[in-house]
């Protein structure tokens, strides 16, 4: 949503500065997973304040629904049932996007301008510029982004910019009824999460902690883990995430250097024409006809 | 057919054969931009050609199974002339010589120099790998089915092949401008016989001696 213009730190395919004279104090959303009751209220709040609606699926045996995200269910509860010591814990990690800081998906897109980075962290995609190419798919580490079937178009959590900046929460922190959800600056928000760590260290979870990968230069929504040193426990929340070496090669070094050489293969060729010159075989007493 | 006209030409390519390398080289054409809107930003202009960048994504990969087809069919046609000899090796050696117009000091080519097949096997390695990267990471039809780490390697991969390809044919078409004569055997299909025996000396020999088109 192009509601914001003066404060924008990245733009995707773009080679100069994008408007960014204001400087917004980062933000971010804490998801504290030990505190959730997986009640699927952001699911609901999510929907209602984005105005979308996900088709009836079908249970398979779990309480996850949809399975997966969608082009309409931009953040979902994952249910994880892990049995340890002879206890079960149901992990509930509620998944979307996690607004990286260094986001794979705006390295990868080709549309000027269709995925820009506000200076308050938020990651935001522009459908009217986006192509349907699905780069930022193969961009994303997280997995996260879904193409429409509808219309082609890539969608994921805004982090409700909308609604940030005119100094509202995002709409599932609004819903939610055990505060697992948290909004505020980065830097609140990290200290409110070192709170939660030190309490559930005393209370028996050593290995808790708080989830900002430093691999895609840390995050604009965190977890509080239980079992911080093994996030795959919880649906497969990957452990170093960082922006693939394929795209890093093919969105980082080659994009310029392909592009130079081929500019040169062309000025060799011109270069060639004017200082040798042609070869014509017309010129040429030993084979003129 | 007959390999030589009353002015002395001698006839390089049937009129099919131009057909096929011209619906090859315009589909490369419309590819390479298009390719190139969405590689780099500064190209990104060239999406306007297609009726914006929308209609070039949606356009690109139709047009490269018609370049795939078509260039299937000069694949067909030519490789037999595009074996690589002894003589070709040292041809390559003698690249400075290429370059400055000693075409003297070089072994006798035949229909093909090792250049143009350098350029031809080049192609056979790149324009498959092309549609099948291609179709890997073509929305929304294909890519769905394949996994997140299939379609990254895809999509780097096409990259590669496509910039090989593009200064590949860079090389190509200053080539054929370079050595003057050489656009009328793929225009009108004949070439002087001055030109062939300068450039394909080989080629005229076997034309002088029997009317071998090939």
């Amino acid at each position: 949503m192009s509601l914001q213009s003066l404060d924008i730190t990245r733009r995707s395919a773009t080679t100069t500065p994008p408007p960014q004279q204001r400087q917004q104090q980062e933000v971010a959303k804490l998801i504290d997973v030990t505190k959730c009751i997986g009640c699927k209220a952001c699911q609901s709040a999510c929907q209602e304040w984005n105005d979308l609606r996900e088709e009836v699926g079908i249970n398979e045996g779990s309480y996850q629904n949809p399975h997966d995200l969608t082009e309409n269910s931009w953040t979902l509860m994952r249910f994880a049932e892990h049995e340890q010591n002879g206890t079960l814990e149901w992990l509930i990690r509620k998944d979307g996007c996690m607004h990286c800081a260094d986001p794979g998906c705006l390295k990868a897109c080709p549309s000027p301008g269709a995925i820009i980075q506000y200076s308050n962290g938020i990651v935001d995609f522009q459908e009217e510029h986006c192509i349907g190419c699905g780069y930022c798919v193969a961009g994303c580490p997280f997995d996260v982004p879904r193409i429409s079937k509808k219309d082609s178009k890539a969608y994921k959590c805004t982090l409700c910019s909308d609604r940030v900046s005119v100094g509202l929460e995002p709409a599932c922190i609004k819903a939610c009824p055990t505060q697992a959800l948290v909004f505020g600056s980065k830097e609140d928000m990290i200290d409110h999460a070192n709170d939660r760590i030190a309490d559930l260290k005393e209370r028996g979870y050593d290995q808790a902690g708080l989830y900002d990968p430093a691999g895609v230069g840390g995050t604009h929504v965190m977890y509080v883990l239980h079992h911080a040193d093994q996030p795959q426990l919880y649906n497969d929340l990957p452990k170093e995430p960082a922006i693939s070496p394929t795209v890093g090669l093919w969105k980082g070094v080659m994009k310029p250097l392909a592009t130079a050489a081929m500019l040169f293969t062309a000025l060799a060729g011109f270069f060639h024409y004017v200082t040798i010159g042609p070869n014509d075989a017309e010129d040429d007493e030993e084979h003129k006809a | 057919m007959k390999t030589t006209s009353p002015m002395g030409l001698i006839r390089r390519y049937t009129s099919a054969e131009r057909a096929n390398h011209w619906l090859t080289a315009i589909t490369f054409m419309l590819l390479a931009f298009s390719g190139l809107a969405l590689f780099h930003p500064s190209m990104f202009w060239f999406s306007q050609f297609f009726g914006g960048p929308v209609w070039t994504r949606i356009l690109h990969p139709y047009i490269g199974v018609v370049m795939f087809l078509s260039f299937a069919g000069l694949a067909l046609k030519f490789w037999h002339h595009n074996l690589i000899s002894r003589n070709d090796v040292e041809w390559l050696k003698r690249i400075g010589d290429v370059i400055r117009n000693r075409e003297d000091r070089l072994p006798e080519v035949g229909r093909y120099n090792a250049g143009q097949k350098l350029l031809f096997w080049t192609m056979i390695a790149t324009i498959p790998t092309l549609l099948i990267t291609g179709i890997i990471i073509w929305r929304p039809w294909f890519a769905g089915y394949f996994p997140i780490d299939v379609i990254r390697i895809a999509v780097l991969l096409h990259a590669v092949c496509a910039f090989v390809m593009i200064s590949g044919i860079i090389v190509h078409i200053y080539a054929a401008i370079w050595i003057r004569g050489t656009v009328g055997a793929m225009v009108r299909g004949t070439v002087t016989r001055a030109w062939a025996s300068k450039h394909h000396p080989g080629w005229y020999k076997r034309i002088l001696q029997g009317g071998n088109k090939s």
